[in-house]
């Protein structure tokens, strides 16, 4: 893990008025690195994840994300980024086929790379009797699988995941993070926010966000010796106990 | 007397296409914390709305203290609290609005249950003039549920409560459940999270519209039909990968900071044979122990 | 009782709250008026003429006088060669040329008849048509006054008289259309929203989980945005009076009265379309392609529904907003009483307890 830094960030911040919803986080995410962005509701997860993906210019502070600076070069970032929220993922009156054109397309692929990548995708996923199938009629789990490997098909740096597996059954959870450590040891950075305390667990380095800040970084395991806990549970819980913000 | 009874319940949507209950069947004594324990698109929704006499079943009977779902929805809807998934209140009225609206749907005014509402109204009050919208997810959620119980329900459906709530709020969200049923009141939950499945009297495990199990919490562990290990190693992610190679294991999966197996038979050996495997495979500090499954254990167990 | 009034005094709160619903339920009835009494009025003011006058005598100096006092015209020039006239036309100067004979005054005193001459430029008919309405009404003035003073027998000249409305002005005809126009969009598009609206926020699926009464949300829901439309009605009134010159000859009750029973059909079809949608796109959708279009196109105060082909008339009829027009158009224009209208209005009430009855049948009290 002595790897290239693909996240580099020093004290950005963002402002909306009076409110600070970030301020001043710092930190850094590997090239490969499964990382957990945990904090609790209104914490300011959501518009630290939209400043990396080059969705909304911070108010202050530096960062780089795969290179490119996070104010002057979004376009090339979002060339190199993947997200995928629990919303939003796909076109649910589109085929699985139709969606993974669409946005092999939207990143640029050639003709013959959507093909040859959507084959591959599907016969990994299992989705060939479906992909002729409305994506609007899957089970959630294997939209969430689906959506997983679209925003992967154009190869990203780093893959963005907004509570990816949030309200999935637990044997889908499961398969959802072996695409994850698959594209982990691709060399993909993962940066995934999740409810969900065991998977923290899964995470290479966790960091826990508390009133726009970030109050621990770590691996799992020494985030529980720190805080002197059995369970990423505890840990949050110690952390967030804290807070004093409601707001969302 | 039983709050809810239900017997082969079964709904289809889309003429059919999809089978959203199948033929399902469980009681809810008075009284009871009962969950409904089972991910998105399990159903749960559904039986919900028929429940509170939203929707009308294909086949099937459910009562609710006695009172027939097609029947007497009149009466039903007099005596239950509904709480939907979507945070379903005016975001333009604020706090206190909200709440004496509500009251007044049903006949009664703000003060009339106050002393129900109260420990969680208190929490909210500060901010009883804030337009509900510009309120935080905790707090609407807060807010929903003292709507819900104004006017004193005998049985209360949350149908997922604390979807997209941090833990935090969950765990408080679940402290305010218990004091409910300590005041006797009947309550039907729905939720995602396994892990909240033991803080329910009873529960019922449900997946693609069929009950998979319902027991107590600790019945349903009780069942589970093999001892079950947790493994741990110095890379989880490539012990997995070795872990799934091996055929002497009937399941295998990450489970938090171990993963959890067990055998396909039972034999005093194996734990010791495995071990021997995983260290010629390279792994290090490998640590196994026996564990009490969890509900998410069963529940995965259940699912094959 | 004490339910309802809370019902009410939430819908006031939403309304008052949205910022766009109180700007489209008080900007909407005022632009359209001023756009409609205005701009889109197919009246003609300050239209520019000529005079050949080969009289230049006592009558003939009259006529000028009188045409330069309209507001309607303007005269460019008085000439004395029909020569100047065509080229004016052709180089679009002027839009009429008015031709005062010679020998006029003797003609008008002897034999008591004269030839006038009108020329018109009618490339564009309808503008035509609307400045001969005006010239002959000033023509026809003239004539009047001068019969009374004169000791010849009366003389039996064909002549046109624009009824109720004289001289053709705009106003009269537009704003009882635009008061229908104006009360249904706002009354069945605000309806229609605001029940879809809790559908989608889920708000609707707890009231449904509740003892209330759902016609008592029905009514509660309506019962503000007559309050509103009342408050709308006068403003347009005022308006129309004050600023269209738009006269109410008859009686101000009646017409309110009218109004009203014309706001609750529209209430009613605007619920009856929210209880059988399910999103405000739907709703809004349906409330300007069933009521906004139909009601401009067979109102009759844009296209005359006599000239339509049978089948649209027949359609015509279906329209809340044209019986109400010619109702309006009755009060206030013609200054006739309820004897004249019953009809009209009784049909306007059949509609209206209809919708109601629909869409109260339509009301789910589930789900699906």
């Amino acid at each position: 893990m002595e790897a290239e830094k693909v996240i580099q960030t020093v004290d950005l911040s963002k402002h909306f008025g009076d409110f600070i919803a970030c301020n001043a986080i710092s930190f850094e995410v590997f090239k490969g690195e499964i990382f957990g962005f945990l904090g609790a509701n209104g914490a300011g997860k959501t518009t630290a994840m939209k400043m990396l993906c080059g969705l909304s210019a911070p108010s202050s502070g530096k960062a780089t994300i795969a290179g490119f600076d996070i104010y002057k070069q979004t376009e090339a970032i979002k060339k190199r980024i993947g997200y995928m929220s629990q919303k939003f993922s796909l076109y649910e009156d589109l085929s699985v086929l139709e969606n993974i054109e669409f946005f092999g397309g939207i990143y640029g692929l050639s003709q013959q790379e959507i093909k040859q990548r959507g084959q591959q995708l599907i016969d990994q996923l299992g989705l060939a009797d479906v992909a002729k199938n409305m994506v609007g009629s899957l089970p959630l789990g294997w939209k969430q699988k689906l959506a997983f490997s679209v925003a992967s098909l154009h190869d990203p740096e780093i893959i963005f995941l907004d509570e990816p597996t949030g309200g999935v059954d637990p044997v889908t959870r499961r398969q959802f993070w072996d695409l994850i450590y698959a594209a982990s040891v691709r060399g993909i950075t993962v940066f995934v926010t999740t409810h969900y305390m065991d998977e923290a667990e899964y995470c290479h380095r966790v960091s826990i966000m508390v009133d726009g800040e970030i109050k621990a970084l770590d691996t799992p395991e020494n985030l529980k010796k720190q805080f002197q806990v059995d369970s990423m549970e505890d840990v949050f819980f110690e952390l967030a106990r804290g807070a004093q913000r409601l707001g969302d | 007397m039983e709050a809810v009874s239900i017997n082969s319940l079964s709904k289809s949507f889309n003429k059919g296409a999809i089978q959203a209950l199948d033929a399902v069947s469980f009681s809810v004594q008075e009284g009871e914390l009962f969950g409904l324990i089972g991910p998105d698109g399990a159903g749960k929704t559904t039986l919900f709305r028929i429940l509170t006499t939203l929707l009308l079943p294909d086949s099937g009977e459910a009562t609710v203290y006695g009172w027939d779902i097609r029947t007497d929805y009149q009466k039903i809807r007099r005596e239950v609290g509904y709480m939907p998934g979507k945070f379903s209140l005016y975001q333009d009225l604020t706090v206190e609005e909200n709440l004496s609206f509500f009251a007044s749907v049903f006949g009664q005014k703000l003060t009339d249950n106050y002393a129900l509402i109260q420990d969680i109204y208190e929490q909210i009050a500060p901010f009883k003039d804030r337009r509900a919208g510009k309120l935080s997810g905790g707090m609407k959620q807060k807010l929903a549920l003292c709507c819900a119980l104004i006017h004193r329900p005998k049985l209360l459906f949350l149908d997922e409560p604390t979807t997209g709530v941090d833990a935090v709020s969950r765990k408080e969200f679940w402290e305010m459940l218990k004091k409910l049923k300590a005041q006797g009141m009947s309550i039907l939950v729905s939720t995602p999270y396994m892990d909240e499945a033991n803080l329910c009297e009873r529960i019922a495990l449900i997946q693609n519209g069929k009950i998979l199990s319902i027991d107590s919490p600790q019945g349903i562990i009780k069942q589970y039909p093999t001892p079950l290990y947790a493994v741990k190693a110095k890379n989880m992610i490539s012990l997995l990968a070795t872990l799934r190679q091996q055929e002497q294991l009937a399941s295998c999966y990450a489970f938090g900071e171990y993963h959890h197996i067990s055998f396909k038979s039972q034999d005093a050996q194996q734990l010791q044979q495995l071990q021997q495997t995983l260290e010629a495979a390279g792994h290090q500090e490998i640590s196994m122990l026996a564990i009490e499954p969890s509900i998410e254990d069963c529940f995965i167990e259940l699912m094959h | 009782m004490n339910q309802f009034i809370t019902f009410i005094k939430k819908e006031f709160y939403h309304v008052f709250r949205d910022g766009k619903t109180l700007l489209m339920l008080f900007g909407l009835p005022i632009v359209q008026i001023v756009l409609f009494g205005f701009a889109l009025s197919n009246e003609i003011k300050n239209a520019k003429m000529m005079i050949l006058d080969q009289a230049k005598d006592a009558s003939s100096q009259q006529i000028i006088e009188r045409f330069a006092a309209s507001p309607y015209f303007q005269i460019e020039k008085t000439i004395n060669h029909e020569a100047a006239i065509e080229p004016s036309f052709l180089k679009g100067n002027i839009k009429m040329a008015l031709i005062l004979p010679a020998n006029l005054d003797q003609d008008l005193n002897h034999t008591g008849t004269a030839a006038v001459q009108l020329l018109l430029d009618a490339s564009d008919p309808n503008a035509a048509n609307t400045l001969n309405g005006y010239a002959s009404s000033i023509l026809n003035s003239f004539q009047q006054e001068r019969m009374l003073n004169s000791k010849l027998p009366l003389q039996l000249t064909p002549q046109i008289r624009m009824l109720y409305n004289p001289e053709l002005k705009g106003a009269p005809t537009f704003v009882p259309g635009v008061m229908a126009l104006v009360l249904m969009l706002v009354c069945v598009l605000m309806t229609s929203i605001s029940i879809v609206k809790e559908k989608e926020l889920g708000t609707m699926e707890i009231l449904l989980v509740s003892p209330v009464n759902p016609f008592l949300l029905i009514i509660a829901k309506a019962v503000p945005y007559l309050g509103l439309s009342l408050i709308n009605l006068a403003i347009i009134l005022t308006l129309s009076v004050t600023l269209l010159d738009m006269p109410i000859h008859g009686s101000l009750l009646l017409l309110i009265a009218e109004s009203t029973l014309l706001i609750i059909t529209a209430l009613s079809l605007g619920l009856l379309i929210s209880n059988v949608t399910n999103s405000q796109q739907a709703a809004m959708l349906i409330a300007i392609l069933a009521m906004m279009i139909p009601t401009l196109l067979f109102t009759g105060f844009m296209f005359p529904i006599e000239n339509m082909p049978l089948p649209l008339q027949w359609i015509s009829n279906l329209i809340p907003a044209k019986w109400y027009y010619i109702i309006a158009k009755s009060i206030m224009i013609k200054g006739l009483g309820f004897a004249a209208i019953w009809k009209e209005t009784l049909i306007l009430l059949g509609m209206t307890v209809f919708l109601l009855f629909l869409s109260f049948k339509k009301f789910k009290t589930r789900l699906e």
